[in-house]
């Protein structure tokens, strides 16, 4: 196959949707189904790499689709901050669609058919807010990722998945709608253009008071990265399969949004002038206290997945403040925590899941004991856990340290201390939940031993839980928190590759 | 023939009005209406091709010579307004006669196609004349076949919304009828091109500010604009549903374009909005009218009022963009014009294909109705995300058109009332989506089957219109803005 790279672009926003074509047509045959979801991450991936491999040889990558309105075009290209973005994703995507299949399948979720087809349609729009050529572009397919995540979050269909899904629906379109598109409307009225650029596209004598004004509205429009106060649809998203919680939840949504702020902080605002904007300490303190608040609310989350929800929006609170900082450190930081936070946390995600399909427990308070029966579960979510605390041997560590060294070189003590504060919450509602697994007993009205060998699928919901055998999850999830892990790992072991596409976002163009 | 194509755009469906009566069966009288309407279409097509490639089209009915005569004037605009009209008149009479086989007591459907014909009539009429008093005339046709259209409906509610409107409708065009009797008085001219030259001598006399204010109240009567939007609401919902997508798209659109011509072309920009707080006023009204019609479409238990509502906080947004009085606000105006008229025709047939298999549109009917009807309904969410103005969609597109018209004029924080009013269809259209995707079908509820194929073709042409239109906006761009700029005096 040789395609020109300008086709595998549009190969990358095309393949998924084609795989919804596969999926609707094998509704009722679900290993087809599965097969084409896995065919199509596998070749897309490929195709990633292959722009990856482009972009490493230095060529430029432009594809035109159309003028919707004048000089308003849907159009794409290539740099380092969406590459890897999108290669994560892709790579995410084969892994989580694994991880589905054994989720999915021992749970006997109703129509799974929905689910993947808009899980394909999700990927779809994150591939193209990572390579849109302007903000108008990632604008479109920033609220295409909305919707096509909606049903993923209601697919329980009960009252309760409801209401989370209007609170994610609401937070996102009215953030979106009111304040990113009011920022978006009003940076192309005062300078005529939308396309990213190297250096912004303000010029150095606008109205600073008037672009300070739109990025506050560029910040906290950008619902996605749960900048605090608009963070509830995180948590109120939690009610969907876990698989949509770990891949999208963590890592295509909430990436989006934060990929989207860095890409205004650095391409539309320029970090010369973000950093004399009036509004900027404000936000970088905003930020800060979403890091700090979320990692409180996160200790008092008795349910994992809630407790890991809030653990992100604290993380994302990250990234934005090194956008914010607006130096090359905080941007390599918070690129590479990008990268770093993503496969941390969906490493999580996967555990708790299978914690969950296996053992039918999602309160940390029942986990206690749990290493001795899932030890593989509970080994990975340490290895993660110290991922987003950042420490060795896992890839959290460079990203905090970049970031860090952004705080320190912009002399922005407070949020030093923040960070650091921050780090110290982590270990505290994170590094617990592995530490009791192993070390304590469960509590004595839980009584786990019984020789009942029923297998965990053929549950009814009013099994009495006791009389379960609990054992790992099944395989294709394991083999997915497998992989994941070891990501975490490798990220510390070689992060060079992932530095280098860090660098090159501020070196381009130079 | 070509030079008397103005004019057949109106003898062409109200020469076919009497002929549907010597037709006998009711199957035939409905292909004859929408061969008429196909043929009004394509003229319409024809005169904007005309228009746009060598200007203005002047039409002397009779050989009378303006001022004398009556003159049929097309420029862009109403070329514009034209196509609108004739072309969703011809799309909704596809699913005509499946959708009235449930609706109308078989000996009522010729009479039904009459009527619909004249009403069609009344619009084209009221567009393509360049005279005043044929503006009344046309008005009481299009009205008059109107009322009996919407008391047609099978509820009998429908006959007491008639009659609201008939009262409302009335003292509307009483109003407009008197404000062109002053203006004749102080003139002696009827044809709006000299009475734009005339009036300026006579603006500063108290007639002529009385008869502007009889015309526009008497034009926002007709447009709903909020408060006098009363008569909406019901006439939409109990009427039936082939009247309704019909005049959702396009009864409100040809006031607004009366109010267009009058402020703009007769009495005249700086009358209008320098001696006269228009402006304000509008803006006011319009602003008001969004919040207080969205915020009632979100209460509602029909799904008809809901749309019903929400066309009325539509005229809203078409206010506050006709209020900038600039060139970029009345292209967002005019674009609006169009797109709102596609997304409002798709929402209203699929509407109207929900009450041909359930009888009826009650928002606890639709439960469960996604996977029961789901063309139509993906149609409604479709329709509903354009309402809503997400992007690829046509509401997008007019959205960011008024977006940027207010921030042209410095107005930030009606730009943001702008945004947050979309909010609200935000939920009006999410209670419908939740509705039909994530509720069970009520108990006892017999499950029905998809809408016949009269209904789908319809429903998905003016659908991929709403996609097609948002995603390549040059063709509707072009002549929006070109009539923006002809209205406002600038050569384009």
């Amino acid at each position: 196959m040789n395609f020109s790279l300008e086709v595998l672009l549009q190969l990358t926003i095309a393949i998924p949707l084609l795989a919804i074509v596969g999926i609707i047509l094998a509704n009722k045959m679900p290993n087809i189904r599965e097969g084409i979801t896995i065919f199509a991450s596998i070749l897309l991936i490929f195709i990633v790499t292959s722009l990856y491999q482009g972009l490493l040889s230095g060529e430029n990558v432009n594809v035109f689709w159309w003028d919707i309105m004048p000089n308003l075009s849907i159009s794409f290209s290539i740099e380092p901050l969406g590459m890897l973005f999108a290669l994560i994703a892709s790579f995410l995507w084969l892994i989580t669609t694994f991880y589905a299949i054994g989720y999915m399948r021992s749970h006997q979720e109703e129509n799974q058919t929905r689910f993947y087809g808009c899980f394909a349609l999700a990927i779809s729009a994150v591939m193209g807010i990572a390579f849109s050529d302007n903000l108008f572009t990632l604008f479109v397919f920033y609220e295409v990722l909305t919707l096509s995540t909606y049903p993923l979050v209601t697919h329980a269909g009960t009252e309760k998945a409801k209401q989370g899904g209007r609170v994610y629906l609401g937070i996102l379109l009215s953030t979106s709608i009111v304040f990113f598109l009011l920022a978006i409307a009003g940076t192309w009225f005062i300078t005529g253009t939308l396309d990213f650029k190297q250096e912004g596209i303000f010029n150095s004598d606008v109205d600073k008071t008037l672009a300070g004004a739109l990025l506050v509205l560029f910040i906290f429009g950008i619902g996605k990265a749960a900048i605090m106060p608009f963070h509830r649809w995180l948590p109120a998203a939690m009610v969907a399969p876990t698989p949509v919680s770990a891949l999208l939840h963590a890592v295509a949504v909430v990436k989006a949004g934060v990929f989207t702020i860095l890409k205004v902080c650095v391409f539309i605002f320029g970090l010369d002038l973000l950093a004399v904007l009036p509004t900027t300490q404000f936000l970088l303190y905003v930020a800060g206290a979403s890091v700090l608040l979320a990692s409180i609310v996160a200790m008092r989350q008795d349910n994992l997945k809630a407790r890991l929800a809030y653990s992100t929006i604290s993380q994302l609170g990250y990234i934005t403040i090194g956008a914010l900082l607006a130096t090359s450190s905080g941007v390599i930081g918070s690129s590479m925590h990008i990268a770093t936070h993503a496969f941390g946390k969906i490493t999580l995600f996967f555990c708790a899941g299978a914690i969950l399909v296996a053992a039918h427990k999602s309160k940390i308070s029942e986990m206690r004991g749990l290493g001795r029966k899932m030890p593989l579960t509970m080994i990975a979510f340490f290895i993660a856990s110290l991922s987003i605390i950042g420490v060795p041997p896992t890839g959290g560590t460079w990203s905090k340290w970049y970031l860090l060294m952004g705080t320190v070189e912009t002399e922005q003590w407070i949020l030093m201390v923040v960070l650091m504060i921050s780090s110290l919450l982590n270990i505290a509602y994170l590094l617990p939940i592995p530490f009791h697994a192993f070390f304590s007993n469960p509590l004595p009205e839980k009584q786990d031993k019984a020789s009942s060998s029923q297998e965990p699928e053929n549950l009814v919901p009013n099994t009495e839980l006791g009389q379960v055998q609990i054992k790992e999850a099944p395989w294709p999830s394991l083999l997915a928190i497998g992989i994941t892990t070891l990501g975490c790992l490798i990220l510390f072991i070689y992060p060079q590759p992932l530095f280098n596409l860090a660098t090159a976002i501020l070196a381009r163009g130079q | 023939m070509i030079s008397h194509l103005p004019v057949l755009q109106v003898i062409v469906p109200l020469m076919a009005a009497p002929i549907c009566l010597l037709l006998k069966r009711s199957q035939l009288v409905w292909l004859f209406s929408l061969f008429a309407s196909a043929i009004a279409f394509i003229i319409s097509v024809l005169l904007l091709q005309q228009v746009m490639t060598s200007g203005v089209i002047s039409y002397e009915l009779g050989g009378w010579e303006a001022p004398w005569g009556i003159e049929y004037r097309i420029d862009q605009l109403n070329a514009f307004l034209l196509l609108i009209i004739s072309g969703v008149s011809t799309v909704v009479l596809i699913a005509a006669q499946t959708s009235i086989e449930k609706e109308i007591p078989k000996e009522k459907h010729t009479l039904f196609y009459i009527l619909y014909l004249l009403s069609l009539t009344g619009m084209l009429g009221i567009v393509s004349t360049g005279d005043a008093f044929n503006v009344f005339v046309f008005l009481e046709i299009s009205s008059l076949s109107a009322y009996a259209l919407i008391a047609l409906g099978q509820d009998r509610r429908a006959l007491w919304a008639s009659y609201q409107y008939l009262i409302m409708g009335t003292i509307g065009a009483t109003f407009i009828l008197i404000g062109i009797g002053l203006m004749y008085q102080m003139t002696g001219t009827l044809n709006m091109q000299d009475l734009s030259q005339r009036l300026p001598d006579v603006a500063q006399t108290r007639t002529v500010f009385t008869a502007f204010a009889f015309v526009i109240v008497g034009v926002c009567l007709k447009l709903a604009l909020f408060p006098l939007h009363l008569w909406l609401p019901n006439a939409y919902t109990y009427a039936p549903s082939i009247v309704t997508a019909f005049f959702a798209a396009t009864a409100t659109k040809v006031a607004i374009y009366l109010l267009i011509r009058f402020t703009f072309t007769v009495f005249g920009l700086s009358f209008s909005f320098t001696t006269l707080p228009l402006q304000e006023l509008f803006l006011l009204l319009g602003l008001t009218g969004i919040f207080v019609a969205s915020s009632a479409a979100i209460y509602q238990k029909n799904v008809k009022h809901v749309f019903a509502y929400s066309s009325i906080a539509q005229v809203g947004y078409i206010v506050v963009g006709f209020s900038t009085s600039t060139i970029t606000g009345l292209t967002a105006t005019l674009l609006h014009l169009f797109n709102h008229a596609l997304m409002k025709s798709a929402i209203f047939l699929a509407l109207g294909a929900v009450v041909y298999r359930l009888g009826n549109v009650q928002l606890s009917s639709f439960n469960g109705l996604g996977r029961q009807m789901p063309l139509t309904m993906a149609a409604i969410v479709i329709g509903g995300l354009s309402l809503i103005g997400v992007p690829l969609t046509v509401g997008f597109v007019s959205k960011w058109y008024l977006l940027t018209a207010l921030l042209e004029k410095g107005w930030w924080p009606v730009a943001i009332l702008i945004l947050l009013g979309s909010l609200l269809a935000v939920i009006y259209v999410w209670r419908i989506v939740e509705a039909a995707y994530f509720k069970k079908p009520l108990a006892g509820s017999v499950p029905v089957k998809e809408a016949p194929l009269f209904f789908l073709i319809p429903i998905w042409l003016l659908i991929t219109a709403n996609i097609y239109f948002g995603i390549d906006s040059r063709l509707s761009l072009k002549v929006a803005s070109a009539a923006a700029q002809s209205l406002l005096g600038v050569s384009p």
